[in-house]
């Protein structure tokens, strides 16, 4: 199942609908990595609210897609995590290391614009 | 010398019948005796009456049918009494021992000419009274077992809410001893509170908390992670020296935590971090 990457301006959106095999979130680390590039995307919002479970495999592979998008010189934010969801990856010892996340999309573009702003007045 | 069934179902009829025609001078000598202990205390003589009358009829019918539902039942209206109101624990007890040597004195004076048949006499009646005493022990301990549970369950029920301080800051006061139970109560509490008020920080003031072991050290980690997955910052404050102290013994990695001295500071840091800044106007 194809998962769609929706552009709004210098930002990619990614939206999970459901649980997604791991062949599907293999093909979404591909897709994802390979976009920011031809759309030379300055961050990514990866909005799992809609996930009431999550396996070990699937937030390795969140963990992995952020960092590489951070590679390709990209923001990553991913929002939506359930607080159920929450509760139990702590208990499972499951963190997202290094990667940022926030409460919802409206958070998640917030914080990539904040991050543009920084970058434009610190410089990189 | 044992006596055979025959012989003793005769003097177990023969104990019954004694017993209920002695009934009121027995029931009298317990009664006065139990005043010399001063074991009435706050019973009005009609309660006196009743609960002798009461006793005494259980203990007969156990002895009779050497079934006990008759004293589990009693024990089951009398314990709630004992535990929660009018009667004292002593008072029961008391009452149940001080009865039992009475019944014993009785024994001793029919039987006293004749040992082997006061001896018999005395193994029909003690394993009654003693199974007796026992499951009215029992229900009593069970009676104060549930009211510690009860009181268990309302200590847990005082946790406060997440208290919204400003917009998007929500300060989180514990109070009181934290068991697993309460940690996990708390965790799921937070969790609900920065969802709904799209928090993004969270001062969690841990001033009224006495101690914690590593179980509820580990258990705040746990919600300061769980809660940064939601997009918020918990700041710690209010750790008491004696908690600093447990924590870096029991080796908690402390770079996972952001602490701060006390409450002030806590908020001080919150406002910094959400953009706000106090200004005292110049008067």
């Amino acid at each position: 199942m194809d998962v769609p990457i929706l552009k709004q301006g210098d930002y990619l959106i990614v939206s999970i609908q459901s649980a997604l095999a791991d062949v599907d979130l293999m093909k979404l680390q591909d897709s994802l990595v390979k976009q920011v590039g031809i759309f030379h995307s300055h961050g990514v919002v990866i909005d799992i609210a809609a996930l009431d479970v999550i396996d070990s495999f699937s937030t390795r592979t969140l963990q992995n897609i952020s960092h590489m998008i951070n590679l390709r010189g990209a923001y990553v934010v991913v929002v939506g995590i359930q607080a159920d969801v929450a509760f139990a990856m702590v208990q499972m010892g499951l963190t997202l290391k290094n990667v940022k996340t926030a409460l919802d999309l409206e958070e998640g573009i917030a914080i990539l614009e904040q991050a543009r702003k920084k970058v434009e007045t610190d410089g990189v | 010398m044992p006596k055979s069934d025959g012989e003793s179902e005769v003097l177990l009829q023969e104990l019954v019948k004694y017993f209920n025609e002695k009934r009121e001078i027995i029931r009298k000598q317990w009664i006065e005796n139990m005043k010399v202990k001063q074991l009435w205390e706050g019973l009005t003589s009609a309660e006196i009456e009743g609960e002798s009358a009461a006793i005494y009829d259980t203990y007969n019918e156990c002895l009779k049918t050497n079934r006990f539902n008759r004293a589990e039942e009693y024990a089951t209206k009398i314990a709630g009494r004992g535990v929660l109101r009018d009667m004292t624990t002593e008072q029961i007890i008391g009452g149940l021992l001080v009865l039992r040597d009475v019944y014993g004195h009785n024994l001793f004076r029919k039987y006293q000419k004749d040992e082997s048949l006061l001896s018999s006499a005395l193994n029909i009646f003690e394993p009654v009274a003693n199974r007796i005493l026992s499951i009215i022990v029992m229900a009593l301990l069970a009676e104060r077992e549930k009211l510690v549970r009860n009181q268990q369950e309302a200590i847990r029920e005082l946790s406060t809410p997440a208290l919204v301080l400003r917009e998007r800051l929500l300060i989180l006061p514990i109070i009181g001893v934290i068991d697993s139970i309460r940690a996990k109560q708390l965790t799921e509490n937070l969790l609900f509170s920065i969802r709904s008020n799209r928090a993004k920080v969270v001062v969690m003031d841990i001033t009224g908390v006495p101690a914690i072991d590593s179980k509820v050290a580990n258990h705040l980690l746990q919600t300061v992670e769980a809660a940064r997955l939601l997009g918020a910052e918990v700041i710690v404050t209010g750790l008491s020296p004696e908690i600093a102290q447990t924590i870096v013994t029991i080796g908690v990695d402390l770079s996972r935590i952001k602490t701060i001295g006390d409450l002030l500071g806590g908020i001080e840091e919150a406002d910094r971090y959400l953009g706000y800044k106090l200004i005292k106007p110049a008067n």
